[in-house]
């Protein structure tokens, strides 16, 4: 290893990042973009859906349910209706996504401990479905009968869920810390897998292959700087994070950084393993994108890993996703320390040691 | 092989096979130090892969290599401090400045920061980048980005420069500047291997080398090799030279016929009588014609050598 050479492969990729303009502006432009979307528009815990109510009790008691089930702002009423038909018509049309019926013995039928409010859900969509849940504190009792609406036993009282360590079901605080890890495997994977890609497809490489440089300084000096900018994206959306949707780090502060050089490294070396592999700039997106995917879906950031089927889990262990959004959320909202979470350090290790060795494996300083 | 010290490389039956291609077919080479050698062969002949090869960027799949001394490919990594390499693409950065750029490769071929700056400065005044050194190269002209390249190449005074087809894509003026600048290099004791499709730059070599779809079909000094077509070009000046070419190809011992202008450039399979047949041909097909003798060149040479394989090949054929 040259430092000197090491150095001059460091300097020329900054240089050419300052004048690349898109890269420049995807290094901030992506985490601003994905934390106000996550933060702001994408609201995971659904709230005001459009409901009716067919109240045809209209006793006080009835009343005191349907302003409590308001109350929760899980639903908005959109529109008036009078009996159940109606609300089920409604529910076809797609007017509204919940429909509240209370019949005409509410009164006799919560004295006798029978089911005395029914809740008509779209159950085609099932995010609403499970939202919908939310206003019953019983499981959902499934009617054969009307394979389009589900009839939910309804409680006295509003319900309470209850939630640790965000106690008011901001999505923020749960989505930032994976934000860091679904930017970082974004941004880091692309840009590593494509910045190597591009030399070659512009004949950089045969330039390079020809000069005394080492395929270690070619690697590490081309993957060098791409480090850095994830440990600025890094420090950008936390600060975004505690700025905007007050995210607490609970934790540590240098052990986020751990967590997140880890995760830098981990994506940074399957960036170099995809661009051995890949023949064009268009591949390398490709390719990332099949990474990248998964990644998102299995890694527990959009779903919670313990309701995935098996191969799924099986398949979210391999990703190095999955051991950072364990670590981070451990760190940054449980406070817990790095070592407490032994095993995803070592399964971030061994990913980065695997992934690096198979890189350099498969790269040579030659056109065969 | 022993190490000759006048030898700086030499080849023997180097080959590269590519699935079912062969790109390089047995071909055995000698250049001397300080020789201007040149590579000369149409698009797809071969002319890149065996260059690649002799850099040690590809693995022969037979033959033997050996470049100032030492093997290729099992010392390539050696050789690479020793030489410097044009592509045939500009392989320079375009979106880093013309002082970058050689900064870069100073560095990366291991100058001292102090001896790059001198260097770098060296190159700029000599290849004219004065007053271009904060220029994108991306924003030079074809001839300029050449000449920067060539720069690049030479930045740490390799011993063996090897150039891969350099001015395809540059104006005539700005590749009479490039082959001034390779003989002022040559005379400074660089050894210098190029390959062209163009016969002028052929020309200027010492010696040359003729390939053809992986073969090499000829090589020797422009003058040995034009020498020995010596009275077998004809020039035919023609009222109407298309219909004189089409009497001409049907001449026994005509080679080909290939119109210039107004009159017909003949070559020959051989110096007996042809001239002789081509004149009485003509005349029995009343065609108003002159034939004349004129000196060969390497076109000539190329189009006899390239022609010749056809024939044998034919020959064997049928």
């Amino acid at each position: 290893m040259n430092w000197r050479r090491l150095w001059a492969i460091v300097i020329k990729e900054l240089r050419q990042i300052r004048r690349d303009r898109v890269t420049l502006a995807m290094i901030a432009g992506i985490p601003i973009m994905q934390l106000a979307l996550f933060g702001y528009a994408i609201n995971l815990n659904l709230r005001h859906l459009p409901a009716a109510i067919a109240d045809e009790a209209l006793t006080s008691g009835s009343r005191q349910v349907v302003m409590d089930m308001l109350a929760t702002g899980v639903i908005e009423p959109v529109a008036d209706a009078r009996s159940p038909q109606e609300l089920m018509t409604m529910l076809r049309r797609g007017e509204i996504s919940v429909g509240v019926a209370i019949p005409q013995d509410f009164e006799r039928r919560l004295a006798s401990g029978e089911e005395a409010v029914q809740i008509l859900v779209d159950g085609s969509d099932t995010v609403v479905q499970s939202a919908a849940g939310q206003l019953a504190q019983m499981p959902l009792t499934y009617t054969p009968g009307d394979p389009r609406a589900s009839s939910v036993p309804l409680p006295t009282r509003p319900i309470s869920v209850v939630s640790f360590y965000n106690p008011q079901r901001v999505s923020a605080i749960n989505i930032v810390p994976g934000l860091i890890g679904i930017i970082l495997t974004m941004t880091m994977v692309m840009f590593t897998a494509v910045a190597i890609v591009r030399e070659r497809e512009r004949g950089n490489m045969e330039l390079l292959i020809a000069t005394p440089l080492s395929s270690a300084e070619l690697m590490i000096g081309k993957v060098l700087p791409y480090g850095i900018i994830g440990l600025v994206q890094t420090s950008l959306i936390l600060l975004l994070g505690m700025l905007l949707f007050s995210v607490p780090i609970r934790g540590s502060v240098f052990d986020v950084y751990w967590a997140a050089i880890l995760l830098i490294l981990a994506n940074l070396s399957m960036g170099l393993l995809i661009s051995t592999r890949a023949q064009s700039q268009f591949q390398a997106m490709q390719m990332t994108f099949f990474v990248f995917l998964p990644s998102v879906l299995l890694s527990g950031f959009m779903f919670p890993f313990d309701g995935m089927p098996r191969p799924a889990q099986w398949i979210a262990e391999i990703l190095p996703l999955t051991h950072f959004l364990r670590l981070i959320r451990g760190v940054m909202l449980r406070g817990a320390g790095l070592f407490e979470l032994w095993h995803e350090l070592l399964a971030l290790v061994g990913f980065i040691a695997l992934m690096m060795t198979l890189a350099i494996l498969r790269f040579r300083k030659s056109l065969d | 092989m022993t190490a000759d010290d006048n030898i700086a490389i030499r080849a023997r039956g180097l080959t590269k096979v590519f699935g079912n291609l062969r790109a390089v077919d047995d071909v055995d080479l000698t250049v001397e130090h300080r020789q201007v050698y040149g590579f000369l062969g149409p698009n797809g002949s071969g002319k890149s892969t065996s260059i690649r090869m002799l850099c040690g960027l590809l693995t022969p799949t037979s033959g033997e290599i050996e470049v100032l001394g030492l093997r290729i490919p099992d010392e390539a990594e050696t050789l690479r401090q020793r030489i410097g390499y044009m592509t045939q693409q500009f392989s320079l950065f375009t979106d880093l400045t013309v002082r970058e750029n050689l900064e870069f490769l100073a560095a990366v071929q291991n100058l001292s920061r102090r001896r790059t700056a001198e260097r770098v400065d060296e190159l700029l005044e000599e290849y004219h980048f004065t007053g271009r050194a904060d220029q994108l190269a991306g924003t030079m002209s074809g001839g300029q980005r050449q000449r920067l390249a060539l720069a690049g190449s030479v930045i740490h005074n390799p011993e063996l420069l090897f150039l891969d087809e350099p001015t395809s894509a540059v104006d005539p003026e700005s590749r009479r500047d490039f082959w001034e600048k390779l003989f002022e290099l040559a005379d400074a004791g660089t050894t210098i291997l190029v390959s062209s499709h163009y016969m002028d730059e052929a020309e200027r070599c010492h010696r040359l080398a003729i390939l053809d779809k992986g073969r090499l079909v000829a090589d020797g000094s422009p003058a040995e090799l034009t020498g020995a077509l010596e009275h077998r070009t004809l020039e035919v000046s023609a009222a109407r030279p298309r219909s004189a070419k089409k009497v001409i190809v049907g001449v026994e011992g005509v080679l080909s016929a290939a119109q210039i202008g107004n009159s017909l450039r003949v070559l020959c399979t051989d110096t007996e009588g042809c001239a002789g047949r081509v004149e009485a041909a003509l005349a029995a097909a009343s065609v108003d014609a002159k034939v004349a003798q004129t000196p060969p060149n390497l076109e000539d040479v190329f189009v006899a050598v390239t022609n010749r394989q056809d024939t044998e090949q034919d020959r064997e054929a049928s």
